[in-house]
């Protein structure tokens, strides 16, 4: 796992390569409470995800309640076929309510 | 999804293989007999197990394939789709390419287009077997409605709240593939994903899992299957699972139980359209009513009281399959399963500890203290039955490697067009694993060439008035330290004259050489045998012959034949039982000593002054009437020095042989553990290994089957010496 930012005036757009699994879990969680802590508003672009499970899905439930609860915003764009196979399975992508492009043949539910 | 091969992903591999073993067993049992509700059903296990575990790891391929397979069991286990042989065919070749998936997968590679083409293929004709074509949507939602008993009604709706315990991401289980691989059972209608107990974010530990689920699951699966999902998981989450057609009340119940907010989870209820507001409504109060009255909340006893009465077949169904698993954990307790490389190394620290043990005794018997060398003697009682135990601990059924020829016998027979049975005898005779693992090639080698050129056609057979249905027999047992191990079939067995007249072209034997019956058929072990250019009935017989004898002498075995025209032939193949430790008797020839193993020894005996000049020029004695070869190790070996004072002669036998070994002394009793000789000395021959003494000295371990072959051919070619000169009674020395 690996996370970069920039900073395009107020906004701070944190770009996640890599698997964001049990394995990386540990030290994604204060990166991106860090990253969060710098900006009020925040964008996490997931396009390079490779890999996402519960604790990856759970961080980012935890990140995007912490930043309501904080008053910013906190979206996440450029969903990789590998978090929008999760999301749809798990009926998030209302919950986050980000716009999602869905690749050409994905037939499922629309969030 | 990438896969870590850890141990969990090993424990599935083995367990999945063992499955795949009781598929096939079960399959090659209903071919025989159709009926065999109980194979069905192993069969129909095997491969749900299979499936449900391979889910659990993402294995998508395996989970694909097998649900196909899994479908057209559940037809036969429901009496809707007739077993037919060709049907059997097709499931053993389902379950082959499983095992290949399986296979592929721990390897780690990539699917070839070979393995793809086979699936799909394999996926068509199941898909005809189910009435469908291939290319509708997957089986899962698309299987016939049908009603299963119990009034419920076609594409019901189940609701499953989970809640999935903190550690389960620790134990290495996602519980997004348990969520996969439940919407292989039906349709999710609905999900909503639970994050009320996430902490705040200083307390959140990102390694635990807080996420619950509220899950609609369209499916016409069983509660016990749907449970079954969670088998994994069993203790580390909280489970509850609402049948179709559950009342309002066993909703509320269910809110009453979770963990988050009952407000909440009404509404969540209330969107995934488990329960309607107004419905809700009313219970919720009427439930606040009724507490009010009452001092405690429902005991949870009444509520399963409740749900009895509402779906007792369901509380059936749930009891049984706990009793199942209970039973199943019963039976687990009692095995262990152990790393084998763990044993190799218990077992090699025995054979230091044998080493060491016999070091301790040496010393003790040197210094000869009484107490002392009573104190190492019955260390080294211990130290033996440490060694016998742990040796056993490596001992396997030679079973499990015969029954697999059930399939092998099948598969050849089928192809050949011959119709052959296979007898299985002394399946329970035990061996060394190790040797286990390397006798399976051989063996398969000669069942294959006895069906194919041992037995005979069947018109063959019915004109020499024989049973049309061949017999292979596979049998096993233990004789003196060794196991033996026979292929035996009942063909026309063979040719002895053209075997003869081949191994004379082949330059292997001369032509007017006098030989045994026996002699001549071992003949198509030797090497020159396998070539090109194969004559009818011993033409396959030959090949690769040569290549099983290697394999089984560089397992210290060795291989022989009998045959009787008409009758059929039988190989017997001998193995030592274990590769790792034997019982030697220890001899010295000069300042050298030397290992015999024991079970070869028959008796020792002194020979004296005049014996020993009678033997300087001949090489047999007169042992008790009875004409023994003998090998002087002295001079076998070149050891240097004059001979001792007095020599004794080590009498030792194998597979049917005799023969005498000349030593200068005989040394006792040792327990040997050996030490593999290095591929310099693989060309010395009569020496099959090393050991290290209780000196620190090393000794060698004499390879007494080919001491006692090069003996017995001395003595066949010296006797035909002695009967040219008719008076070898007289000459030849007596022994007392």
């Amino acid at each position: 796992m690996e996370l970069s930012s920039e900073r395009h005036e107020n906004r701070l757009r944190v770009h996640a390569a890599g698997e964001m699994t049990i394995y990386s879990a540990a030290e994604l969680k204060p990166a991106l409470l860090e990253a969060m802590g710098q900006s009020d508003e925040i964008e996490i672009d997931l396009s390079s995800v490779s890999e996402m499970d519960t604790s990856g899905v759970q961080l980012l439930m935890l990140m995007k309640r912490e930043a309501v609860a904080a008053g910013k915003a906190m979206t996440l764009s450029g969903h990789s076929p590998a978090v929008l196979e999760v999301f749809e399975l798990l009926g998030l992508g209302g919950w986050f309510g980000d716009p999602q492009v869905l690749p050409a043949d994905a037939t499922g539910r629309a969030a | 999804m990438s896969l870590d091969l850890g141990d969990a992903l090993q424990t599935f591999f083995a367990e999945s293989r063992s499955l795949l073993q009781e598929m096939e067993e079960g399959l090659l049992r209903l071919e025989t007999a159709p009926d065999d509700t109980e194979a069905i059903n192993a069969v129909f296990r095997a491969a749900h197990t299979i499936k449900g575990s391979s889910g659990l790891f993402g294995l998508d391929d395996i989970v694909a394939f097998t649900h196909k397979a899994e479908n057209v069991l559940d037809r036969v286990r429901n009496n809707e789709l007739a077993l037919s042989e060709g049907l059997i065919g097709l499931l053993l070749g389902c379950r082959d390419h499983i095992e290949r998936l399986l296979d592929i997968t721990a390897e780690g590679v990539e699917m070839d287009a070979d393995t793809r083409q086979q699936g799909e293929a394999l996926a068509s004709q199941l898909s005809q077997c189910m009435g469908q074509s291939a290319s509708t949507l997957p089986a899962e939602t698309e299987t016939p409605l049908q009603s299963l008993g119990g009034g419920r009604m076609v594409g019901d709706t189940w609701h499953i709240s989970l809640r999935f315990g903190r550690d389960v991401l620790k134990n290495g289980m996602d519980p997004l593939s348990f969520i996969r691989y439940l919407g292989t059972l039906g349709e999710i209608v609905h999900l909503t994903t639970l994050n009320d107990a996430l902490p705040a974010a200083a307390e959140m530990d990102p390694e635990c899992c807080y996420l619950g689920f509220e899950i609609r699951l369209r499916s016409e699966a069983d509660k016990a299957r749907i449970e079954g999902v969670f088998d994994f998981v069993r203790d580390d989450c909280q489970l509850h699972i609402l049948p179709p057609g559950s009342r309002v009340a066993d909703y509320i119940n269910l809110i009453e139980a979770l963990p988050e907010n009952n407000t909440r989870l009404g509404e969540i209820l209330v969107a995934c359209g488990a329960v309607t507001q107004r419905e809700l409504d009313e219970s919720l109060a009427l439930q606040a009513c009724e507490s009010e009255h009452r001092e405690s909340a429902q005991p949870l006893g009444e509520i399963l009281v409740e749900r009895q009465i509402v779906q007792p077949e369901l509380v059936g169904a749930a009891l049984s399959k706990q009793k199942e698993a209970r039973h199943r954990q019963s039976q687990e307790a009692r095995l262990v399963r152990v790393h084998a490389d763990k044993l190799d190394e218990l077992i090699n620290l025995v054979g230091e500890l044998v080493i060491a043990g016999a070091g301790a005794t040496l010393l003790a018997q040197r210094q000869g203290g009484s107490a002392m060398q009573e104190a190492t003697a019955l260390i080294s009682r211990l130290v033996e039955e440490i060694r016998d135990g742990a040796l056993r601990l490596r001992m396997v059924q030679i079973g499990e490697t015969f029954s697999r020829f059930q399939r092998v016998v099948r598969d050849v027979s089928k192809e050949l067009g011959k119709d052959i049975e296979l007898v299985i005898t002394g399946a329970e005779t035990e061996l060394d694993k190790s040797v286990v693992e390397k006798i399976g090639d051989p063996l398969t080698h000669l069942v294959r060439n006895s069906m194919d050129h041992g037995i005979e056609p069947a018109e063959v057979r019915a004109a020499n008035g024989k049973p049309i249905k061949g017999k292979l027999k596979l049998n096993a047992y233990h004789d003196s330290g060794s196991i033996v191990i026979e292929v035996g079939d009942d063909g026309g067995g063979l040719n002895r004259d053209k075997i003869l007249q081949k191994a004379v072209e082949r330059g292997i034997v001369a032509p007017n050489q006098n030989l045994t019956d026996r002699e001549i058929y071992n003949l198509i072990f030797e090497a020159g045998f396998s070539t090109a250019d194969q004559v009818s009935n011993l033409s396959g017989r030959g090949v690769g012959m040569d290549v099983v004898r290697r394999n089984i002498e560089a397992l210290r075995g060795t291989v022989e034949l009998d045959s009787a025209p008409g009758e059929g032939t039988t190989v017997r193949i001998r193995l030592p039982l274990t590769l790792a430790i034997i019982d030697g008797f220890l001899v010295g020839v000069g300042d050298s000593a030397y290992v015999v193993p024991l079970e070869m020894v028959l008796e020792c005996v002194e020979l004296s002054d005049a014996d020993r000049q009678a033997l300087a020029h001949r090489a047999y004695v007169n042992m008790r009437g009875e004409v023994l070869p003998f090998v002087r190790l002295r001079d076998h070996f070149e050891v240097a020095g004059n001979g001792s004072r007095r020599e004794n002669i080590v009498v030792v036998h194998y597979g049917g042989h005799k023969a005498g070994l000349v030593v200068d002394q005989l040394m006792g009793e040792f327990q040997t553990v050996i030490k593999p000789l290095g591929e310099m000395f693989s060309r010395v021959k009569g020496i099959s290994g090393s050991t290290i003494l209780g000196t620190g000295e090393v000794a060698l371990i004499l390879d007494v089957p080919s001491l006692v072959q090069q003996a017995a051919a001395r003595e066949a070619g010296l006797n035909e010496e002695a009967g040219r000169t008719c008076s070898a009674d007289r000459e030849t020395a007596s022994i007392q």
